[in-house]
Order: structure tokens, then sequence, then C-alpha cells
């Protein structure tokens, strides 16, 4: 069915050498820019957007997604929505260099046994971290195949022990406008927040991702710390989450703020149920090129045979 | 004779630099430099260049009417049918690239969505305007002319809704557009204000009336 071209595995440049001819490019590229900005006065903050690139040392491959043709890891990490760093598309790989993932602690509150704090480290050491390959759907009509790197959400869920009266679980990003500096305009409201129903986020397929393509997570993608939820559109997978709340009321997230008739509490992928401005029916895959079709959308990004059972009897254009 | 020349010379430039946006995708498409979404890249580009155009005619009278620089009304035409080109090839584009001459989805398309039958409303208009921009044809309709071109105010904020509504929440570039047609629409308005009264309120049949 699928192609998979045969290449010797000598030819294969390893990534080790290969990672060390671009850090070298880099390096030599960035001594003239700085060279120029310092002859010019200016100063340039460039540098700092471009993190190193760290391999996660332990993950286990898994069989999700393994049919699928993974999106090229540039376009992964240069072709994204993150407000905080600005609305185009670009500026998150451009400006998340000012986002500090070191240290980093997450709170987790609301209707648990005890509050309690989590480093990043000790999130890295919460569960074994495998390898899951999951189609990620944005809203806006376009399409990715993401190799996440993460655990199941359900595993920290357990660990934060809720209360009976727990029924959402809330989600809050790291609310700086010095490491986030697009939290200075005013076109979301800030920080950033999203939710799950407790049903949703305990489901096997629910993960919180820490890194992709066998790396530590690119700050333009989230980093430290996101969350993926392969059957829901892009938007809901929260990144740079410093706060998990488990609450009996349904949060209201910053989507469902800045549009309630365009942007639901479930935003299941629904080819069936349009966005009032454009169509959900089909998708652009992303990496296919200038000359390749739009793809049939599927119901729950083709996720249905796992969480559909989840939504049955619901009305999804009510609750879209 | 040096006014022809100079004539001449602005319309070579102001053709050559139109152009530079289209030669700047294909050199971009060329060496893989369209992005991760190439399609949308193209799409909106050409969008982009469509209103850059449009504004970019409409400017005319305000400058004539400021600074009485009244020669570029010669350019004029050229300006309006490079609006017609890159409208032409944005839409080629999304009809094209995007669904594949897919008629179904295209008509279905732009009769459910606001922002896509605006953005065509606005192309549909274009169309007797390109048709009639000959000398031959000014000649012919005269008054009717001039009463045909204005549809280009209704074109140009068909253009910039089209524009506002397709963005998904973050509107700070529709709006410089529409800042900008707002400001040459009220200078035109502002300079022509005495003759737009005189068509509401004269005074004279007032009085003779009473």
């Amino acid at each position: 069915m699928k192609h998979v071209p045969i290449i010797p595995a000598s030819e294969i440049t390893p990534r080790e050498i290969y990672q060390g001819r671009r850090e070298f490019i880099k390096v030599a590229g960035l001594g003239a820019i700085a060279g120029a900005a310092m002859l010019s006065g200016m100063s340039f903050d460039a540098a700092a957007a471009q993190s190193p690139r760290r391999k996660i040392g332990k993950f286990v491959k898994t069989p999700y997604g393994s049919d699928e043709k993974l999106t090229p890891y540039e376009d992964i990490t240069t072709y994204n929505n993150f407000y905080e760093f600005g609305t185009n598309k670009s500026d998150p790989s451009q400006y998340a260099g000012s986002l500090v993932t070191r240290p980093w602690t997450v709170n987790i509150e609301g209707e648990v046994k005890r509050p309690k704090s989590i480093a990043i480290d000790d999130i890295f050491k919460l569960a074994p971290l495998e390898e899951r390959i999951y189609r990620m759907r944005c809203v806006e009509g376009w399409s990715m195949v993401i190799p996440w790197v993460g655990f199941p959400l359900a595993d920290l869920i357990k660990w934060a022990e809720p209360t009976g009266n727990a029924k959402y679980i809330e989600f809050i990003t790291l609310d700086n406008q010095q490491m986030m500096p697009g939290q200075r305009s005013g076109v979301l409201d800030w920080p950033y927040n999203e939710g799950l129903r407790l049903d949703e986020a305990m489901h096997p397929l629910t993960i919180l991702a820490v890194g992709l393509y066998g790396e530590v997570l690119p700050n333009q993608n989230g980093a430290p710390l996101r969350l993926v939820v392969p059957w829901k559109y892009g938007f809901k997978g929260i990144k740079s989450i410093v706060k998990i709340r488990f609450t009996e009321k349904m949060p209201v997230s910053s989507w469902m703020k800045a549009g309630p008739s365009e942007y639901g509490f479930y935003s299941n992928v629904n080819p069936n149920v349009d966005h009032p401005r454009w169509s959900q029916a089909t998708e652009r895959r992303i990496g296919e090129g200038l000359f390749a079709r739009r793809r049939k959308t599927l119901m729950f990004n083709g996720y249905a045979e796992q969480v559909g059972q989840m939504y049955a009897g619901m009305d999804l254009k009510k609750y879209f | 004779m040096q006014r022809n020349n100079l004539i001449i010379n602005a319309k070579i430039a102001f053709f050559v630099i139109a152009l530079l946006p289209l030669a700047r995708l294909v050199w971009l498409g060329l060496t893989d430099g369209l992005g991760a979404n190439p399609v949308e890249f193209v799409i909106r580009s050409l969008g982009t260049w469509t209103l850059v155009c449009l504004l970019v005619t409409l400017s005319v009278t305000p400058i004539r009417l400021i600074f009485g620089i009244n020669w570029l009304v010669q350019l004029r035409r050229m300006m309006g049918l490079f609006t017609f080109f890159y409208v032409c090839l944005h839409l080629l584009a999304y009809a094209g690239l995007d669904q594949w001459f897919d008629w179904q989805a295209i008509v279905h398309d732009i009769a459910k969505h606001p922002y896509v039958l605006v953005g065509f409303s606005a192309f549909v208009l274009m169309i007797p305007l390109a048709v009639t921009s000959n000398q031959a044809m000014i000649r012919r309709l005269r008054q009717r002319w001039k009463m045909l071109h204005r549809l280009v105010y209704l074109i140009a904020i068909l253009g910039v809704t089209h524009y506002w509504w397709l963005v998904k929440k973050d509107v700070s570039e529709p709006f410089i557009y529409a800042v900008v047609l707002f400001i040459l629409l009220a200078v035109r308005v502002y300079y022509k204000r005495p003759r737009l009264l005189g068509t509401f309120w004269r005074p004279d049949k007032a009085a003779t009336g009473a």
C-alpha cells in the first residue's frame, strides 16, 4: 500500500553529523549577523530564538499511526498557531526563543485531594514516555501527521488524585508578557485556557506531549508540556501548560470567549458541522506541495472507532 | 513632448513594478520558498496584491485633488487592469490549486460562505469595468461610462470586507486596508462636497417651491 523507499543504512546521514553541519552553518551565520548587528549598534535577538535541539533519552515506539506519512520536521516547527508569539504562522518559530522552559512547574488545583505542584523534570518521570504518531487537524482546514513523544494524560490524573466532584479538567498556559510578547495584544483573553470532560481526559488517546520527532518539544510547539487530543481541532491542544485545575463545572475556554458562535467546548473534528464561516468537509495536508488535492476530513479525525461512544446520543450540531 | 515622455516612462515603470509580485511568487515557487502551506500562500499573496492594486488605482483621484498632479490619470487604466489581472490569478489559484476545479464544491463554497460570496461578487462586478476600459467603450458610453465605473467604490468595500471576514481572529491587517480605503473615499467626499450637497439639497428649488 504505502511505498517506503529503500535507502541503504550506509547512505543515511546520522543525525549527529548533519546536526553538526547545521550547527556549524548556524554558528557561522550567527557570527556574521552578530558582527553586523554590533557594527550597526542594533540588538539582535534571533540567536535566542534558536534553542538547541535535544534528543529525548528513552521512549518506546507504539503502533499508533505507523501507516501514516510524517509531516516534515521543518513544516511542523515553522507553521504554527501560537498567538502568544504573534498571529502569523511564522511568528512562533521566529519569536518563541524568549520562552524559558527550565525551571518549569505545573500546579495542580481545584477538585483534588490536595493541591500539588510538580517540576517538569519529574513530569518526564511520571510515566514511561511513548511515541504516538497522530493526525492533527486545525480548525482552519489544514492537517499534519506528527510523531509526538509523551504519556497518557490519565497517568497524570491518577497521580493528581481528583475528588469525586471533578467532572472537567481545565488547563492554563503561562501568563508572562516578557516571555510571550504576543500577550501584549488583546487578540485573545490571556492566559490561554482549554478544557476537557474528565472521560475525554482519561481516554487512552489523550496525551501530554513533551517532545516530537524523538526530541524535546521546540518552544514554538508548546514546550515544555502540551496537550494533544487527536480527535479534536488543534486549538484544543493547549501549549506551555503551567496549571491544571479539576472542576465541577464546564470551563469556558479562550476561544469560546473569543467567538461563542464559532468555537464550542467540544470542538471535535466533524466534517458535517461547518465552521460558521468556512467548510470543514475537507482539509489540506501540510507538506504535500502546491499541486496536491485536499483530503476528505474524517469524523473525529479518523478516531471515531476509539472515541465515538463518548458522544453517543449527543447532538453534535448543538455541542460543536 | 516632454510630458509625453514622462507618461510613457511612468507607464513602463508601473508595468514592471506591477509584475514584481507575480515574479516573486514564481521565483519562490521554483526555489521551494512558498512555505509549509504553499497553496494558501499563493492565494493569499495574489489576494493581497489585488487589494494593493485596487487601492493604488483609487489613490489617483485623491492625489490629483490634493497635489494637483493630473497626469497620473493616464496611468489609471493600467492600474485598474492590473487589479483585474491579479484578481483573475487569485480566483484561478483558488479554483485550480485549492479546489481542483471541482465546480460543485466551488458553487457551494460561494453560496454558503459570506466571505467567499462577497469576494466573488467583487470579482463579477469588476468584469464590466475591465471590458469597458478601452477608448472605444469610453466614447460609446460617455456619461454612462462614468456611472458604471463608480462601481469601483463598491468593489473596494466588498474586497476589504472579503479580507476582514476570512481572518480567524486578528483583523489588524484587514484593518489597515479598511483605513486606507476610508481615507481615499473620505478625500473624495471632502473635495466634492459642494457638488454632492447640491444633488441632495438645492436651496434655489426649495425656495421657489415654498
